[in-house]
């Protein structure tokens, strides 16, 4: 048995320790949904940026960097920023007026049925996009990260699977919590310790750090470069990376205000102070992370090097490899393990998001018209949703195979949240006229929009050049039509003008007339949902 | 339920005590109905909300909170969005060196971070004042409300 591989299994047992104490304090609605709403500021915080800051983050970006330079960079920057929507905008009115899921907010004033539907659909959709991208990821990873202990991309699809199925369906909201909190622990520890072993690398100078990065060496097609990797425009290029990247930052804006995996963490704390102040602490969390990808990018792409990265594994393995030149094995093993927590967190909490909203909103509010057949009803529904939701992840990922290119789906679930969820929500929150038809358009549009112009953009259309790695490959054979890999351009404009136009087509008296009972409770907390006591020792 | 039916029932409710106790509230009595038996017109929410939105104090909250969100938001989205504007159309610009190869692109996407954080430290300061200024308007709110709703 190799390191890397016993510390995945400690980090597996510990997890699987946790969920058990969860499961034991875990009976009821509110235990399992949002973790009795007793989770402290400085938890969620850190759950939060656990929540978030997926592989993609932390393998993804470092590799970017370590390859494309300064450009990659730039998707740092637009990762933090976004909190400042989520802070400003979104996170006390959604704590102070919702219950369980975004869909709350919407339905306080318009028509439950049309729109909890609708915001279930765009939710579930967000949620399994972005998870089969990261189960996908997960499963070609954990099988080079382990790969001299014989773990397959399929073992380690269906490990990845079961693991987060056990963590949602046992320990709910508490569990996923905590997987979080002590993965969001580990990654910022790992990054640190990294950022410093490459500084002492460079003798504690900036100055030779930062002149290393301004000539990095490798070989394009052959042929030796100097490149100064703080350039700009090394993966954004003309005609359209200008637009591209304004496209990318708008999608990271206004898309992780949207994204429900996010929203619902804000419920588990007990109140709009609280759910603020946890903001703030992940704020603090992941924009030092994200600065701290400077070291670990370019520290990859000085000290390993972009040639033996493209041999060893691809961009992914740019912070690994970095790990392993600086401390050896052992540190190797370390920041596999890490990464692997990063993917089990992140997928937890996207299926505690789907599974609550297809059983609050969908099964509860849409099927039953919001009456529980029987106690608990709603939670077991939610199980056996996260149980589907994750058979269903595997099934995919497994038929889709390490190879397949996947990156996209994080470019469209952000649109999604962007275009769909984020518009309806602020509508809903500021403007009085807002009504049910707004929301069904606003949701609708946002939805088919992203998600067309992910069809006839460059990630799915494009003829491949004969023995195209099949990574590269594309799945339609044909020009593209839309120029743009990020569509939030054109579809976020298209999600507020759908909710906006559906809106001016009708007046809804109802939804006017309780615009001043939402105004007053989501701005002073007024008969908000209360943290509850567990009900179990 | 059932000792409560005993203990403290009056003489005139004519409820038959068979079988296990039920949620169904017992004829003559003058307890409130449960929740599944009101009718419509009872179950509306009897709270004039309006109440509320037209305090001078709730307004003013309103107003405090918006004075400093829409001037933030508009802040950091031209901040954040002049990042890959200028570094898509004035490349030269920002690929000037400024200390050693760092150059102001770097400088730039680096200053957002700090951007970022004051901001969030700016909110943290100005909620506390919105905080207090909730606190007086929910204490208004619930005395106004609970005297609306006994009058009813």
């Amino acid at each position: 048995m190799t390191m890397a591989l016993a510390m995945f299994l400690f980090f597996v047992g510990v997890t699987l320790v946790i969920t058990y104490w969860a499961a034991r304090r875990t009976s009821g609605a509110s235990a399992f949904f949002a973790a009795n709403r007793q989770i402290k500021g400085w938890q969620n915080g850190f759950a939060v940026a656990g929540d978030y800051m997926s592989a993609a983050s932390f393998l993804g970006i470092a590799g970017i960097i370590a390859f494309q330079g300064y450009d990659g960079f730039m998707y740092s920057v637009g990762w933090l920023v976004a909190y400042l929507t989520v802070l400003l905008i979104v996170a006390e009115p959604l704590r102070n007026a919702g219950k369980y899921t975004m869909a709350d907010v919407l339905a306080y004033r318009l028509s439950a049925r049309p729109v909890r539907a609708m915001a279930s659909l765009s939710t579930i959709t967000v949620s399994i996009f972005y998870m089969i991208a990261q189960m996908v990821g997960a499963g070609a990873l954990v099988a080079l990260l382990l790969k001299n202990s014989g773990i397959s991309y399929h073992t380690a699809v269906i490990g990845v699977g079961i693991l987060m199925i056990v963590y949602v369906v046992f320990g709910g909201m508490l569990a996923t919590t905590w997987v979080q909190i002590i993965k969001a622990m580990l990654l910022m520890g790992g990054t640190i310790l990294l950022s410093i072993l490459v500084l002492a690398h460079f003798g504690f100078s900036f100055a030779n750090f930062f002149n290393a990065i301004g000539h990095v060496i490798y070989h394009d097609k052959g042929v030796e470069v100097v490149k100064d990797f703080l350039q700009p425009g090394l993966r954004f290029k003309p005609p359209y990376g200008a637009l591209d990247l304004i496209s990318l930052g708008m999608a990271l804006i206004f898309g992780t205000a949207g994204l429900p995996h996010i929203l619902v963490r804000f419920y588990t704390v007990p109140d709009a102070k609280t759910a603020r102040i946890s903001v703030v602490w992940a704020m603090g969390l992941i924009g030092t992370f994200y600065i701290l990808t400077t070291f670990l990018g370019f520290g990859a792409a000085t000290i390993v090097g972009r040639d033996k990265i493209a041999t060893s594994g691809g961009t992914n393995m740019s912070a690994p490899l970095l790990a392993q030149s600086l401390g050896g094995d052992f540190f190797f093993a370390f920041i596999a393990a890490i990464a692997f927590a990063t993917i089990l967190a992140v997928v937890a909490g996207l299926t505690i998001s789907a599974s609550t909203s297809f059983a609050h909103d969908f099964y509860t509010n849409v099927i039953h018209r919001g009456t529980e057949r029987q106690p608990g009803e709603e939670v077991r529904v939610a199980r056996v949703t996260a149980f589907v939701v994750g058979a269903v992840a595997i099934a995919v990922a497994i038929l889709l195979g390490p190879n397949a290119n996947v990156a996209f789906l994080v470019a469209l679930a952000f649109a999604v949240a962007a275009s769909a969820n984020l518009p309806v929500i602020v509508l809903s929150l500021f403007w009085k006229r807002f009504n049910t038809r707004g929301a069904v358009c606003g949701l609708g549009t946002g939805l088919v929009a992203s998600i067309l112009l992910i069809v006839i953009g460059p990630s799915i259309m494009g003829v491949d050049a004969p023995g195209a790695t099949a990574t590269a490959h594309h799945l339609i054979q044909s020009a593209q039509i839309f120029p743009l890999e990020n569509p939030g351009i054109l579809s976020i404009p298209l999600g507020f003008a759908g909710a906006i136009i559906g809106t001016l087509l009708g007046r809804e008296p109802a939804a006017e007339a309780k615009y001043d009972e939402l105004l007053v409770r989501a701005s002073t907390g007024l008969g908000a949902e209360k943290a509850s006591v567990p009900t179990a020792p | 339920m059932a000792d409560d039916q005993k203990s403290g029932s009056p003489i005139d409710d004519l409820t038959p005590e068979v079988g296990a106790a039920t949620d169904v509230a017992p004829l003559g009595r003058s307890e409130t109905k449960p929740a599944h038996e009101l009718t419509a017109v009872e179950d509306a929410d009897p709270v004039d909300w309006s109440l509320v939105t037209q305090m001078p104090e709730f307004r003013a909250m309103v107003r405090a909170k918006l004075r400093f969100i829409i001037p933030a938001t508009l802040f950091f989205v031209i901040y954040y969005f002049a990042l890959p504007v200028l570094v898509g159309y004035a490349p030269a610009l920002m690929s000037k060196r400024v200390i050693g190869v760092v150059n102001i692109a770097y400088l730039f996407a680096l200053s957002q971070f700090f951007m970022a954080w004051i901001i969030a430290g700016l909110y943290l300061r100005a909620a506390a004042r919105f905080d207090k200024m909730e606190h007086t308007v929910v204490e208004k709110a619930e005395s106004a409300l609970s005297s609306r709703r006994e009058n009813k």
